[in-house]
Order: C-alpha cells, then sequence, then structure tokens
C-alpha cells in the first residue's frame, strides 16, 4: 500500500492538473464563441454572395470556365483541414483516420494522390508517410479571409493549367458544440450552381453587367472558392474549440474523481497509521503493567 | 418611392456598413462609377480601390478589396472581401506592406507567379495609403 506521504503528493499533482484543465476549458469556451460569432458573421455575407452567383450562372453558360471543367479525374489532390493543437478530443485523430481512409481508396483505384495540409496536426502525421504538396500550419490562431484568399491562389491555378483534374476538402464539419464530423467535399471541379433550383426567369431583375456577365462570373468563381474554404475554416477553429471545451471538461471531472477516490485511500491510510500507533500505545501499557 | 438609398457593405467578417446615403462612389473593375439614388439596376465588379459615400453631406473613405457590388431600385449591396475604414486604416504597417511589395516586385521576373499577386497586394497598399491620407 501506497504511504500516505506518496498519496498526498498525488492529490496535490492531480489538482495542479484540474487547474490547468479548467483554464483550458475557460479559455477553449471564450474561442468558442467567438468563432461561432464568425460564422454568424460571415452567413449574411455567404447567403449573398450565393445569390448573384446562382442568378449569374443561370444566365451564362457556366460549363465554359475552366474551374467547372470536368475531366477524368486521374490526378487528384486532396486538402486536409486539421487544428494546429492538440488537447481536444478525437477532433483530429477522427479527421486523419477518415482522411487515411479516403486516400487509400483512391489510391486503390489506381489514382495519383496529392495532399496538401491544413494546420498542423494534420502536417505532422502525414508528413511522415508521404510528401506534402504544400502545407499551411500555425494558421487558425488568428486567420481571415486572406488565408483562405492565399490557400485559394494556391490550388486555383494548377487547377486552370489541368495539372490536376480534382480537389478535395476534407474538414470536420461544425454540427454543434458537442458533435464534429470529418466531411469529404469536392471542391473542383465546382459543383453546377443553381442548376437543379427553378427559378422563374420573369422574375429576375434584367441588370446592366459590367463587365460583361461572362468575365463577371470569371471574377465571381474565384470568391466562391474563397467562400468555401472560408467557411471550411471557421467550421474547423469553431469544432477545435468546441471539441477542446468538451474534452477539457471531461478532464476535469475525471481530476475530480480521481481526487475523491485518493482522498478515500488517504484517510484509510491516515486511519490505519492512527490505529497502528494505538496499538503500539496499547500494547505497550499492557506490557509495562504485567511486569 | 425611389427618394432614398440604402447602403450595405457587407464583408466576410461582418456587416461593415449598413444604413440611408446619398450618394456613393464605387471603384469598379471597369472604372469608378457613381451611384445616386434611382440608378438603373447593375450588377458590376468591383476591384482594389477607394469607396466612398456621402451620408447627410459628410463624406466616408473606405478601402476596399475584390468584390462586387448589385445595385437594385433605391438599395446598393456591396459585397467585398475586405472593407477598411479610413480611421482604421493603420498607414505605418500600409507603409511597410508597400516597402516590402516594392523591393519584391524589382528582384521578381514577370513571368513568375508571385509577380501578380505581389503586384496585387503593391495596389491594395497604395490604396490603404491614399484612403488614409484622406482622413487626416
Amino acid at each position: 500500500m501506497a504511504s500516505l506521504k506518496d498519496i498526498r503528493r498525488k492529490i496535490v499533482a492531480v489538482s495542479k492538473t484540474k487547474q490547468i484543465t479548467r483554464a483550458m476549458n475557460m479559455v477553449a469556451a471564450s474561442k468558442l464563441k467567438a468563432a461561432q460569432l464568425r460564422m454568424e458573421n460571415f452567413r449574411p455575407y455567404a447567403l449573398r454572395f450565393m445569390d448573384v452567383l446562382t442568378s449569374l450562372a443561370l444566365r451564362v453558360d457556366p460549363e465554359t470556365h475552366p474551374l467547372l471543367a470536368v475531366r477524368d479525374p486521374k490526378r487528384i489532390r486532396v486538402i486536409i483541414m486539421t487544428s494546429d493543437r492538440g488537447l481536444c478530443g478525437g477532433f483530429n485523430t477522427n479527421l486523419i483516420k477518415a482522411a487515411e481512409r479516403f486516400v487509400r481508396e483512391k489510391i486503390a483505384e489506381g489514382k495519383e494522390v496529392q495532399l496538401i495540409a491544413v494546420g498542423r496536426k494534420g502536417r505532422d502525421y502525414f508528413r511522415k508517410k508521404v510528401k506534402l504538396a504544400k502545407d499551411w500550419s500555425d494558421v487558425f490562431g488568428k486567420f481571415d479571409i486572406t488565408l483562405a484568399v492565399k490557400i485559394s491562389d494556391d490550388i486555383i491555378p494548377p487547377f486552370m493549367q489541368a495539372e490536376y483534374d480534382e480537389l478535395y476538402v476534407i474538414y470536420n464539419e461544425f454540427r454543434n458544440i458537442a458533435i464534429q464530423r470529418p466531411a469529404v467535399v469536392r471542391l473542383f471541379p465546382l459543383p453546377p450552381i443553381g442548376k437543379d433550383e427553378d427559378t422563374e426567369p420573369t422574375a429576375r431583375i434584367d441588370y446592366i453587367y459590367e463587365p460583361s456577365d461572362e468575365i463577371l462570373l470569371g471574377k465571381l468563381l474565384p470568391m466562391y472558392v474563397h467562400v468555401l474554404i472560408f467557411r471550411a475554416l471557421l467550421e474547423t477553429s469553431a469544432g477545435e474549440n468546441g471539441a477542446r471545451m468538451v474534452s477539457m471538461d471531461n478532464a476535469t471531472k475525471n481530476c475530480e474523481e480521481m481526487i475523491q477516490s485518493l482522498t478515500l485511500r488517504m484517510n484509510k491510510a491516515r486511519q490505519a497509521t492512527i490505529t497502528a500507533e494505538l496499538m503500539d500505545i496499547v500494547g505497550g501499557t499492557e506490557a509495562l503493567s504485567k511486569s | 418611392m425611389a427618394d432614398e438609398l440604402m447602403l450595405e457593405i457587407v464583408t466576410p467578417e461582418k456587416m461593415a456598413f449598413s444604413g440611408k446615403i446619398e450618394e456613393v462612389t464605387i471603384p469598379g473593375s471597369e472604372g469608378e462609377f457613381g451611384v445616386l439614388r434611382g440608378h438603373a439596376a447593375l450588377l458590376s465588379a468591383i476591384d482594389v480601390g477607394e469607396l466612398n459615400f456621402t451620408k447627410d453631406g459628410k463624406k466616408t473613405y473606405y478601402a476596399v478589396n475584390t468584390g462586387y457590388t448589385e445595385v437594385t431600385t433605391g438599395k446598393v449591396t456591396i459585397l467585398v472581401e475586405t472593407a477598411e475604414r479610413a480611421d482604421a486604416i493603420d498607414k505605418e504597417r500600409a507603409k511597410k506592406a508597400k516597402d516590402n511589395a516594392e523591393a519584391k516586385l524589382s528582384k521578381l521576373p514577370k513571368e513568375d507567379v508571385e509577380y501578380e499577386l505581389m503586384r496585387a497586394a503593391l495596389a491594395r497598399a497604395i490604396t490603404r495609403i491614399s484612403v488614409a491620407d484622406k482622413h487626416a
């Protein structure tokens, strides 16, 4: 049985850990709030943008744009979006697992796959196994739309020049604070826009287009890519902090449980020493009185 | 009915401005143009540049980045990736960005993929400086 001193030391250690996990929980909670606010603020932009893009895509034949070009998918690129930091439960592990499965399937189909890592955890995992085409690390601390623009600037030109045929993004979809699911989304070729909707042609306003509607669409499509990537970045950032909040909450609870059971053991051990000492004294006096 | 003009400037981060105005000047990709109330429906691309609007006789300046504008009866919606009001611009940082971009541009060959990016960065920095000057 561990000595009284050992147990005491352990209790102190666990309660220190508890302090840290609780602090991390609170930091994650406030970061999550900020991230959710950003998602909220992004919505009007995304909605309006989609409205205009859809109405524009209905007017011009969108198949003409190189970003929508469908080619036989032989060469594939995959963006794997993880967080930069750990201690957020299964957030990155689940995503990496899903990504690995996806990549394996594609390779089994005889396709050439290149990986792009966004976030340090994904980079650290995959760079040991394969050569990454590009990686963006330590970006989630503070980011804005310019990060999405930078990533897009890196992926759009090679696609337009047919250096690769398909692009997928694997990221954690933010369902709610407790649930994030890895999602695989095809980014290039861009999915046809607004084709499934039946908007009354008469209900649309006839705009003056400046420059021509086709050039305008060409300008808006890269912005559409920015919107999609930015949304994935926001969801990853919110999901990371949500996952960290939950896992740190669990850790704090586990620490409490541990402290409780250790305290119990400590008290028992103390009781045992006292009893032993008492027995000694009683035994001693009895021996003395007999003589 | 069309005796007022609503302006909305929307960025991915926030609604930068929303309110009634008298006139707005927009840096369209085909050149700068002004919009008054009763303007015909228009959809135009926006390039890096200076945007200003008059509200209650007072002009406000913004440095904006690529996007588009949608003009309908009595309403102007501006969707840009960034919009900074003149008094919120960090001029020192803009100057540094400009010097940095110029230094890089002088070294890069024109065919380099980075050339276009650096040129755009330079344009952004110059715009920000000139907009910040307007405020002072």
